[in-house]
């Protein structure tokens, strides 16, 4: 299955409906609840970076038996140093987007946390690549 | 414990969707971090909070939280009500600060 969802920067109103649209796709499907979360943390965290750092993207998802794979795509800024974007901590947020409690430097690190496979791709000025993959099966199944 | 014996015990106002106040709650987690929130928050919470905007409803609905607490008397946006009331998970508040309705909080759930 193939869904893809756009991503507009700076609308943070609309921040989360790929997440929750993910979230209800996988559901009806059957994904156990603690794999539904982990997917839902990491698509999060990727569709506010969209929103809080880049000018637009566009998500795709790709569901199979096995795997959930997802793509995010932005035309924004890039980032510039990419392990240093992946310390905990570090951040490049505006003082607005921090007083609204983003912008902690804990996306990436969350979507790391949370996924089995994790790929940034960035030329600055560019934009953003973002291409993540959580396996749908436990492994003690 | 049900939402609605937290708003009973802790004398909470209700701001919106009291549909949901029949949720069964069975933790609680107190952050202004989406981030954190986000990551680390478990299902069924009560998320206390002094963020009122509108994302504070993206992130409880994509984590399951049972109910936000707004502390020190701050009330939610326009939007915020709108998604809570749309979500099905009420939107409460209380003067209290957010240490202090955090211990009572805590009490209430861990002493049953």
């Amino acid at each position: 299955m193939h869904f893809e969802y756009r991503v507009q920067g700076g609308d943070f109103v609309r921040a989360g409906q790929a997440s929750s649209q993910v979230k209800k796709i996988l559901k009806q499907l059957n994904v156990s609840p603690s794999i539904i979360k982990r997917v839902v943390v990491a698509l999060y965290e990727g569709e506010v970076n969209i929103v809080a750092h880049a000018f637009q993207g566009k998500i795709y998802v790709d569901i199979d038996t096995d795997k959930i794979r997802v793509v995010l795509d932005d035309v924004g800024p890039g980032i510039p140093d990419i392990d240093l974007a992946m310390k905990p901590g570090f951040s490049t947020s505006s003082p607005i987007v921090r007083e609204m409690g983003f912008g902690a430097g804990m996306g990436l690190p969350n979507i790391k946390q949370n996924t089995d496979k994790m790929k940034i791709a960035s030329v600055v000025g560019v934009g953003t690549r973002l291409e993540f993959e959580v396996n749908l099966k436990e492994w003690w199944r | 414990m049900t939402v609605k014996d937290i708003v009973e015990a802790l004398n909470l106002k209700i701001y919106s969707d009291s549909a949901g106040l029949n949720k069964e709650v069975t933790g609680g987690y107190t952050s202004d971090l989406l981030s954190d929130v986000m990551g680390n928050a478990p299902a069924g919470a009560i998320w206390i909070t002094l963020q009122t905007h509108v994302n504070v409803m993206a992130v409880a609905t994509l984590k399951d939280i049972s109910a936000v607490i707004l502390v020190k008397g701050l009330e939610p946006e326009a939007n915020t009500v709108a998604q809570s009331n749309n979500k099905e998970i009420p939107i409460l508040g209380t003067n209290l600060q957010a240490f202090e309705v955090s211990g009572m909080l805590y009490n209430l759930i861990y002493s049953k």
